[in-house]
This record gives C-alpha cells, sequence and structure tokens, in this order.
C-alpha cells in the first residue's frame, strides 16, 4: 500500500481570476468596436427592416391590374366599370377586345385578372333577371386570386343592391367583428415580434459563428490557448461583447417600434428583456459551436447565414402559420429556438400576459442554451489541428 | 487570354479543395429547395375556433354545424362564458371566438336579423384574418340558406329581381396550388443566396489572408482579377439553377411552360448582375465579417421587397420604386411569368434590359472601385 503514498502532487486548480476574465472582455471589445462598418450594419439593418416592415409591406393586397373586355357596351356594364375603377383594390388597365389580348397582358404580368362582359348583359338582365360575367384570375398567385375574387364579387353585389333596393335578404345573421390586441388594425403588429425574433436569430449567430474560427484562420488562436485562460472563459469572453451589441440592438428596435410604428407594449417590460436576453445567450450559444466545428470563417457564416435565412424566416411561424405544414415540418420547427421566442414576445409584449403564460417556451429556451452551450464547450479544441 | 486562364484554374482548384464549401454551394439550396416550399404556404386550414353559445337553441346549433363541416374550423372548446373563451385565446390555443347572444333565434325571426360577436385575434397574422374572413363568408352562406327555409315556408317565392352570377376561372393553375407560386421564387432566392454570399466573400478573403498582394504584385489586369473571380461562380450558379429546375419537375411537377432558353438567358444575366454586387461588395468590404453583413444587409432587402411574400402591387409608390431597383424583383417576375404562363421574349423584354443594366452597372463599378494599391 505504501507506494501509494507517492502519488504525484496534482496542482490545485488556479481559481478563476476575474481581473485575467476582464481583461480578455475588453480585448474582444477592441475587436468588435474598431470594425465601425459591421457596427454601422448592424445599427442599420434593424432601422431599415422596422421601416420597411412597418410602412412598405402589407399583407394586404390593394392596386391589382385588371383588364375589362365589354362585349355589351351598355349603361350596366358602364356602371359596374366605374364602380372597380373607383374602388382602391383595383387599377383598370385599357379596355381588351378578345381572349388574345387578355392571355398577352397576363403573359407581360400587367393583369392579375380579367372581367369579361357577355354581349347581351344589359338585355340578360333586365329581361330574364339573370345575367353572366366571366371572371378570368391568375391563380399562378392563388393567395391574391382568392382575395380578387371576393373582392369583386362584392363589388358585383353591391352593384346588384342597388339595382334591386327592396330585394333585401330579410333573414339575416351579422356577424360584428372585433379585433382582440389590435383594435386599430395596426399592420406592425403582426410584423415587428417576427422581425425581431428574426434579426436576432440571425445576426447573433451570425456574430458569434465567426468568433473563434477567426482566431483559428487568423492564427492568434495559438496565443489565446496558451494563455492561462480556460475554454469556457474564452468562450465567455467572446460572448458578451455581442450580448452587450444585442442588447443596445434591441432597445433600438424596441424604441423605433414604440414611437415609428405605434407599437404598444402592453406586459411587463422588465420580464421582455429578461426573456430577450435569454434568447440572444441562446444564438450566441449557437453561433459558438458553428464556430467551433467549423474551419474556416467562409464555411461559419454560410451555415449561419445561408443555411439558417430561409428555414428561419419560414419556420419561425410569422410569415406561414406553422399548423398548416405537414407534421414533418412542425417537428422540426420544435428545435428552432426563433419559434419560442416568437411566442413569448407576442404573448408578452402585445397581449400583455405575464411569465405564467410563457415559463413552458422560456424552459424549452433555457434548456436548449444550457445544451448548446455544453457542446460548444466539448467542440471547443485545445490543441492546435 | 492565358492570363485568365490560369487565374479561372487557380479559382477551380480553391473552389473544389475546400468540401464543405462545396456541399454548402450544391446541397444545400438543392434540399432547402426540395423541403421549403412544403411549408412555405399561406392557405389556412384549422383555425381554431371556440364557440360560445347562450341561446341553445336549434338554430344556433344548426350554424355550429354549418361551420364544424366547413372543413376550415377546429371546434376547440364551447366553454359558457365568454371570459373562459378568452383563456383559450390568450394561450394561442384558439384564434377566433365566435359568441351568439341569448335570444339568438328569437329575435332573428321575430326582428329578421340578429348580431353575434366574432372575436378575432388580430395580432396572429394571416391566420385569423383569413380565419375571420372564412367565418364571415360560412355564416353569408348560412344566411341564404336560412332566407330560403324562412321564405319558402311562409310566402311564395317572387323573386323577379336582377341578378348578376360571376363565372369564375382559374388560368395557369386551375386548382390554385400554392407550390406553383412558391417553388420557382424560392430556387430564385436560393440562387441569389448563393451567388450574393459566396462571391462577397471570396475577395475579401484574399484580402484577409494577404493572398491579394501576390496578385496585386503580377502584371494582371483589373478585369482579368475580376473576370476570374466572376466565371467560376457563374458557372456554379447556373449548375445550381439547372439542378434546380430539375428539382422542380422532378418533385413538384412543374415544368417551364415557356421556352428554357430564355428562362437560362434570364438566369445568365442575372447571376452576372448579382455575382457583380457580391464582387463590388468585396472590394468596399476589409473583412469577411463585414462582406458577410453588408451582403446579408442587401439580401435581407431583395427578399422582403422582391414580392415574394407580399404584393408588389400594394407597396406605396416609394417602395414600389425600391422594390424596381433591386434585380430579385426583376428576375423572379421573370421566372415566375415564364414557367407558369410561358411568357414568351416580346412579353418580359423590358426585364432583360432591366437585368442588362444592373449587370453592366455593378460590375462596371466593381472594376473601378477594385484597387490594385492599398
Amino acid at each position: 500500500m505504501k507506494c501509494f503514498t507517492n502519488w504525484p502532487v496534482v496542482p490545485k486548480e488556479p481559481p478563476i481570476d476575474m481581473k485575467l476574465l476582464f481583461v480578455f472582455i475588453r480585448k474582444e471589445f477592441y475587436h468588435v468596436f474598431r470594425d465601425r462598418r459591421t457596427l454601422l450594419i448592424l445599427f442599420g439593418l434593424p432601422i431599415v427592416q422596422i421601416i420597411l416592415f412597418g410602412y412598405a409591406l402589407s399583407s394586404e393586397v390593394k392596386n391589382i391590374g385588371i383588364a375589362i373586355q365589354d362585349n355589351a357596351h351598355d349603361i350596366h356594364t358602364a356602371q359596374i366599370t366605374e364602380k372597380i375603377q373607383s374602388s382602391s383594390y383595383f387599377k383598370l388597365q385599357p379596355a381588351v377586345s378578345n381572349y388574345a389580348d387578355i392571355e398577352q397582358q397576363f403573359k407581360n404580368g400587367s393583369i392579375k385578372c380579367a372581367l369579361v362582359f357577355p354581349v347581351n348583359f344589359g338585355a340578360d338582365l333586365l329581361r330574364t333577371g339573370g345575367a353572366q360575367i366571366q371572371l378570368i384570375a391568375d391563380a399562378s398567385d392563388p393567395n391574391t386570386a382568392t382575395t380578387l375574387t371576393n373582392y369583386l364579387q362584392s363589388i358585383i353585389n353591391s352593384y346588384q343592391q342597388q339595382l334591386n333596393p327592396n330585394a333585401k335578404i330579410s333573414y339575416e345573421i351579422i356577424p360584428e367583428t372585433r379585433q382582440l390586441y389590435n383594435e386599430e388594425q395596426n399592420g406592425s403588429l403582426n410584423f415587428v415580434p417576427g422581425v425581431i425574433a428574426l434579426i436576432f436569430m440571425i445576426v447573433s449567430t451570425a456574430l458569434t459563428s465567426v468568433a473563434v474560427v477567426r482566431e483559428k484562420e487568423l492564427g492568434t488562436m495559438e496565443i489565446l490557448l496558451v494563455s492561462p485562460l480556460k475554454p469556457v472563459m474564452v468562450l465567455i469572453a467572446k460572448a458578451i461583447p455581442y450580448l452587450v451589441l444585442s442588447l443596445i440592438n434591441f432597445v433600438v428596435i424596441l424604441v423605433l417600434s414604440v414611437f415609428l410604428l405605434k407599437v404598444e407594449i402592453k406586459g411587463s417590460v422588465a420580464l421582455l428583456f429578461a426573456e430577450s436576453i435569454l434568447f440572444i445567450i441562446t444564438c450566441l450559444a449557437l453561433g459558438l459551436l458553428i464556430s467551433n466545428v467549423t474551419a474556416s470563417q467562409q464555411t461559419a457564416m454560410l451555415i449561419s447565414m445561408m443555411g439558417m435565412m430561409l428555414p428561419t424566416l419560414i419556420l419561425t411561424g410569422f410569415m406561414f402559420p406553422l399548423e398548416n405544414m405537414p407534421v414533418l415540418f412542425q417537428l422540426i420547427s420544435h428545435v428552432i429556438p426563433s419559434r419560442y421566442y416568437y411566442i413569448i414576445i407576442k404573448n408578452v409584449m402585445l397581449k400583455g400576459l405575464g411569465f405564467g403564460y410563457v415559463w413552458k417556451e422560456t424552459l424549452v429556451l433555457a434548456f436548449m442554451t444550457v445544451s448548446l452551450l455544453a457542446i460548444a464547450l466539448r467542440k471547443f479544441k485545445t490543441r492546435l489541428a | 487570354m492565358k492570363v485568365l486562364g490560369f487565374l479561372l484554374q487557380k479559382e477551380f482548384r480553391q473552389i473544389f479543395r475546400d468540401k464543405t464549401i462545396l456541399a454548402m454551394m450544391f446541397a444545400m439550396p438543392i434540399i432547402q429547395l426540395i423541403i421549403m416550399p412544403l411549408a412555405a404556404n399561406f392557405e389556412v386550414k384549422n383555425v381554431n375556433l371556440v364557440y360560445v353559445d347562450h341561446d341553445h337553441s336549434s338554430l344556433s346549433q344548426k350554424l355550429v354545424h354549418k361551420i364544424a363541416s366547413s372543413g376550415y374550423f377546429k371546434l376547440v372548446a364551447t366553454p359558457s362564458s365568454y371570459g373562459s373563451a378568452m383563456t383559450f385565446i390568450e394561450v394561442g390555443d384558439a384564434d377566433l371566438v365566435l359568441e351568439i347572444p341569448a335570444g339568438f333565434e328569437k329575435n332573428l325571426v321575430r326582428e329578421g336579423s340578429q348580431r353575434i360577436n366574432l372575436s378575432v385575434d388580430a395580432i396572429n397574422g394571416t391566420k385569423s384574418v383569413i380565419g375571420g374572413g372564412y367565418l364571415q363568408a360560412v355564416i353569408k352562406d348560412f344566411n341564404r340558406a336560412l332566407d330560403l327555409n324562412i321564405k319558402l315556408a311562409t310566402t311564395a317565392s317572387t323573386n323577379t329581381a336582377a341578378a348578376i352570377s360571376v363565372d369564375t376561372v382559374n388560368w395557369y393553375n386551375p386548382r390554385a396550388e400554392y407550390k406553383y407560386y412558391m417553388v420557382p421564387g424560392i430556387l430564385v432566392l436560393l440562387l441569389t443566396l448563393i451567388g450574393g454570399f459566396i462571391t462577397a466573400l471570396n475577395i475579401v478573403r484574399e484580402k484577409e489572408i494577404g493572398t491579394i498582394e501576390q496578385i496585386n504584385v503580377t502584371p494582371v489586369q483589373k478585369w482579368q482579377f475580376i473576370l476570374g473571380k466572376l466565371v467560376p461562380f457563374w458557372i456554379v450558379g447556373m449548375i445550381v439553377f439547372t439542378l434546380g429546375l430539375i428539382v422542380m419537375y422532378l418533385v413538384y411537377g412543374i415544368f417551364p411552360k415557356g421556352s428554357i432558353a430564355l428562362l437560362y438567358l434570364f438566369a445568365a444575366v442575372y447571376l452576372v448582375a448579382l455575382l457583380g454586387l457580391g464582387l463590388l461588395i468585396s472590394t468596399f468590404a476589409d473583412t469577411q465579417l463585414q462582406a458577410m453583413f453588408v451582403a446579408f444587409f442587401f439580401m435581407m432587402i431583395f427578399m422582403l421587397m422582391c414580392g415574394f411574400f407580399t404584393s408588389i402591387d400594394s407597396m406605396p409608390d416609394w417602395a414600389k420604386q425600391l422594390s424596381g431597383l433591386t434585380p430579385v424583383t426583376h428576375f423572379i417576375t421573370v421566372v415566375r411569368l415564364i414557367v407558369l404562363k410561358g411568357s414568351g421574349f416580346a412579353d418580359v423584354k423590358t426585364e432583360l434590359g432591366w437585368l442588362l443594366g444592373f449587370a453592366l452597372a455593378l460590375n462596371g463599378l466593381a472594376i473601378f472601385n477594385y484597387r490594385k494599391t492599398t
């Protein structure tokens, strides 16, 4: 037994030197703030996106190009044409005289639908009490086709009522619609949470995804590795400047949404911040993982931007409803962090709900963060290849 | 020409040496093209409905049946009060609440009209808005049937009112399937991502590693250098485009209605324009990170403004003009026109003019802005 007493003395792990850590964090801050152009883009991007989403994009369909082929040329067709012309939904294109013309217009993209009045339209309407109109819709865009069909139908219905003021439907149920959480029908409300989730998901991930691999590529990794800093500290030091940047970004977006887009924050701002910090850390952890497993900045950025852009855009749930997707996609969407953050931010910011309504999502995000960080740490190579 | 040949050889070697980049360039867009269209679907099914019936009459029962059998709605629950219905909305289990007031049937028969409350979760975007629209349509339908039923029972129909019936025909996509609209659009977006990002990174990479110095001290001309960067990625882009068309046909059964040669002509010009943008960005940027973020900035604007997600027609004028200044808008329009409607050269020649203009301007700027001295 004696021989066991001569074990080499294991050197005691040095305690984490906070001062050293701060020095490293400062170094990372220098890296980040030296690059003015990236900073400019970083803050310019959300501003431009908020403006675009707030003012330029709407899911509404307006100014649809329409051509009318009037074979009857009577007072009724003229009146219906005028009604269509005065509607903001349609933009009347020059009249056409045959189907070949219509097809031509469809093919160069100037119209989305065409209305054809038959020869005896007015006469049919008066004499037999029933006249037909043909509506040709460009269904290559099904969304617009459905919407414009509804618009035209209601224009024609209202004309019909105008013709027969007495023929009121005698029994009717009138639905009174209330727009919950959004009485003024502010379209920005639909987009803002999605944009916030999207920007963080892509920007935060991309930022950190190059953090480690950049040092590998430039050769400075060697210096980091021979320093007394432990891997976990290296990763933390890398993430902190980006966390600060992302938070400033978050404040900018929030301020813009509130003052420019008139989006009201209904819930607790503190909760909103706490959840956002959690989500940003999740994204940073994902970025660090990418950074640790890739060999060049190019690969890291291609994965974090090109690879993640469309899936994030589509599977977060703010563009396309998740419930309608095939089951496989609904399953995949569960591993996308922005999906949970989107729900959280919608509930807290727009519905004004408390933590009790978002704890499940918070838990998922927290779990993701911890696992991502753990994997990133494991994949952190302390030896040069 | 010989110099260019050597430059090309160098670029191709670099591309083929890095297997990860190669996989990213070819496999990723193809995989995304195969799966993404399945998810990108505006069609709304399964709108979750909560129904509060204070009336419990046979008519209110009929209305529920009518709604439930329409196929669009999923009846989640039938709580007894509006308050408890709201909790379904709050936790996100419901999109719509329909509330039938007490005395619904009685009032309807006696007074001829009755209001019901429809509450829509209006921040749930597309789904609730479209769902609310569907519900209105179902109720309208119900009204008509109701009118007929009660009228027939009471008076003989004296229906001489003039009626106009609208007969709707869907051209180009008779069953109104989303894939026809989405697949060509996604193909264009993926091609844009590849072309924009990869070239933007390329020159900057040489700057960052320092190898650009070695090229700068050689007698290589500016245009040769730019062309040497452009041609390989142009070829990669054309291959991706070809693979995309094959996927479009094999997986989604969409075969271009128009001329394939015309489609390739546009793709060729578009790629030159796009690569020019990437090169321009990379002549400005100092680090790959910078280049990537500038490229991302433009890609994001391109994607949002090109009419893929929302209609360009409904944008305000300044946004329409901005949209016209992005190459993707023109290319996506043309691809949809040629693939779905079979448009010919005469129909799309202005778009070709636009793309040629972009190609010349962006590449010209890139050559102009590339400095051989630092």
